[in-house]
């Protein structure tokens, strides 16, 4: 007797491949935030509010009601969906251009407000579907088209660390920081997720669940050596682990 | 039964709002409008709605994205300054055909300009409110009941088109007080209707194979199509057209003006008819579209002259008029701008000026 031991989630559309680049790992977050809302039964009431650039390439793969929001205003656009519909499960989805430069006031503005939404931030430190221009969690030295000679810090500062700068405020509810280079650490951010949308789902408020991911492609490496990239420099700019967890058990 | 009361023109919009069945609101701090989202933040929790402050402009703009998206009736406001941030979330609303309305109470410019009353911004708020070439219904009240009735009528107009709307008042109207009838409360059951009538297009409570994709262009193509969709939509435009003629029948010198402006060419006109000039006025009650036919219509053999009343300099309805007038006739301006207001004498004056030199 065969026995299904793994399906793909409703939560993408069908009969559909992946168009990021090889190496990147838009495909898998996108597949583990349908798992998670299929889990919970709650594909039909899931709004994807987009973000643009790499992100925006979402719409082409997700089966449940989704928007694409200007330039860093997710977070201003899933305000206004989430309080006028309640009963919606709501996440941005959003890259580290959009979420931590562009709309940065919104980010923190809505934090700060508690608003019971879901940030997928997806931290890859580049601009990537505009060529590779430097972002705000570009690491220092790090090459990118608008800083060739690598982020010298005296002259275009440091990276910004979202989770940390968001756990300054009181009211957000979970700020975790994962990855998912190893299978380990993709069921760790499938677990993220899960914690994320359950707390919504609560009322709790403000849940941000920041995935450090590679781009291979404008890092300028091939898709192994961006893991090996991501895990050495990566990881020790942006360490995984809990940032707060309001709800978690002590 | 309609009520009459005393209402300073704020918050008879944000009433008027609320009774169209407005339920979401987020704006800004900014004068002279500061009285619409005051009144909606004690307002709102008294119908179930949503009032939010938002962090800018940029936000609240995005955030009236979201809220509309859902088929909630939504609103913001601004003015000048604050209004040149919507451009972003009100040229998306067009692209996305979201609902929504947004009311600009003008005060100077350009810049920071002034917190005091102007008319500065018709260019921007009849041509290009964003980027896209896209076109919007544009309301010009000049009366606190017309501000009370237009922003009512501005939630069905964003309904019926799918497109933003825009209330375009001015610093005068927005902190003066008149006695208003205002309208009736739109019923839970009917929010209920017009919400289920939207739901084909709203952003949330779908099931899988029903999603709603809700874009503002993007990946993916087709929106030369879409453009050309929306110009099929522009072109129905002309039964929207709307405007007053008031003592054009024999009248030999025009005054143009909107708004606060043609509040006091309607005095100008009936004060040179007491001195034996015939005088009229045609006002556009909105300003997009622009009622060029009530020009182009004019019998030039009669009419010697054009007035353009404007509290904006450079003019800029004057444009409008020319284009619809060709040369067939002088047009001359009686303007204010940076927050001054233009007065009965000097519009008077203009406007015998203009007469003394063309009959």
């Amino acid at each position: 007797m065969e026995k299904q031991v793994y399906k793909k989630t409703l939560g993408v559309l069908p009969n559909t491949v992946s168009g990021f680049c090889p190496g990147c790992m838009h495909s898998t977050v996108h597949k583990l935030i349908g798992e998670v809302a299929e889990d919970l039964g709650y594909l039909d009431k899931l709004v994807r509010v987009e973000g643009v650039g790499c992100c925006g390439l979402g719409q082409l793969y997700v089966s449940h009601d989704s928007t694409i929001a200007a330039h860093g205003r997710g977070c201003a656009v899933a305000t206004g969906i989430k309080r006028c519909t309640p009963e919606s499960l709501v996440y941005t989805y959003q890259g580290d251009g959009d979420l931590a430069s562009i709309g940065m006031a919104e980010t923190i503005l809505a934090a700060n407000r508690g608003e019971n939404f879901t940030v997928i931030f997806v931290n890859n430190c580049i601009y990537g579907m505009t060529g590779g221009q430097m972002a705000p969690t570009t690491l220092i030295g790090m090459k990118s088209t608008t800083t060739p000679k690598g982020r010298n810090p005296e002259e275009h500062g440091y990276p910004i660390h979202m989770c940390e700068v968001l756990n300054q405020l009181t009211a957000p509810y979970y700020l975790e920081r994962v990855s998912c280079d190893t299978p380990q650490h993709v069921i760790a951010t499938r677990k993220a997720i899960k914690k994320a949308f359950q707390y919504q789902l609560e009322g709790k408020g403000f849940s941000m669940v920041e995935i450090v991911t590679s781009c291979p492609t404008n890092w300028g490496l091939t898709p192994i050596a961006a893991l090996d990239f991501l895990r050495d420099k990566m990881f020790a700019e942006f360490p995984l682990g809990v940032i707060r967890d309001k709800g978690a058990v002590k | 039964m309609s009520e009459r009361v005393f209402m300073k023109g704020c918050e008879a919009i944000a009433e008027a709002a609320t009774r169209a069945g407005c339920r979401f609101f987020a704006g800004y701090p900014i004068t002279p409008q500061n009285e619409i989202p005051e009144y909606f933040a004690r307002r709102m929790p008294e119908v179930g709605g949503v009032f939010v402050q938002g962090e800018s402009e940029v936000a609240s703009v995005n955030m009236l994205y979201g809220a509309a998206s859902t088929g909630t009736r939504a609103m913001s406001s601004s003015s000048s300054c604050g209004i040149s941030l919507y451009s972003e979330g009100v040229s998306y609303m067009n692209a996305a055909r979201i609902p929504a309305v947004y009311v600009n109470v003008q005060r100077g410019g350009p810049g920071i300009g002034a917190i005091q009353p102007a008319q500065q911004d018709y260019l921007q708020a009849t041509k290009a409110s964003g980027n896209g070439g896209f076109r919007m219904l544009v309301l010009a009240p000049a009366t606190v009941q017309e501000c009370v009735d237009m922003t009512y009528r501005a939630f069905d107009l964003a309904a019926k088109y799918q497109n933003p709307v825009l209330v375009l008042t001015d610093g005068v109207m927005g902190t003066m007080m008149e006695p208003v009838e205002l309208p009736p409360m739109k019923s839970d059951e009917e929010l209920a209707e017009l919400k289920a009538a939207y739901h084909y297009r709203a952003v949330v409570g779908h099931p899988l194979g029903e999603a709603v994709f809700c874009r503002p262009g993007g990946i993916g193509g087709g929106w030369e199509e879409i453009n050309k969709e929306t110009v099929k939509m522009y072109e129905t435009w002309d039964s929207e057209v709307e405007y007053e003629e008031f003592m054009m029948d024999d009248a030999e010198i025009v005054l143009a003006a909107y708004g606060i402006s043609a509040r006091i060419s309607r005095y100008v006109v009936k004060a040179l008819r007491k001195e034996g000039i015939k005088a009229g006025m045609i006002r556009p009650i909105k300003v997009s579209p622009f009622p060029y036919e009530a020009f182009d219509k004019l019998d030039f053999d009669r009419v010697k002259g054009i007035l353009n009343v404007e509290m904006s300099i450079p003019a800029q309805m004057k444009w409008d008029i020319e284009y619809a007038v060709h040369g067939r006739c002088p047009i001359a301006e009686s303007l204010r701008s940076g927050g001054e207001l233009l007065t009965n004498d000097q519009v008077l004056a203009a406007a015998r000026a203009l007469a003394k030199e063309v009959l």
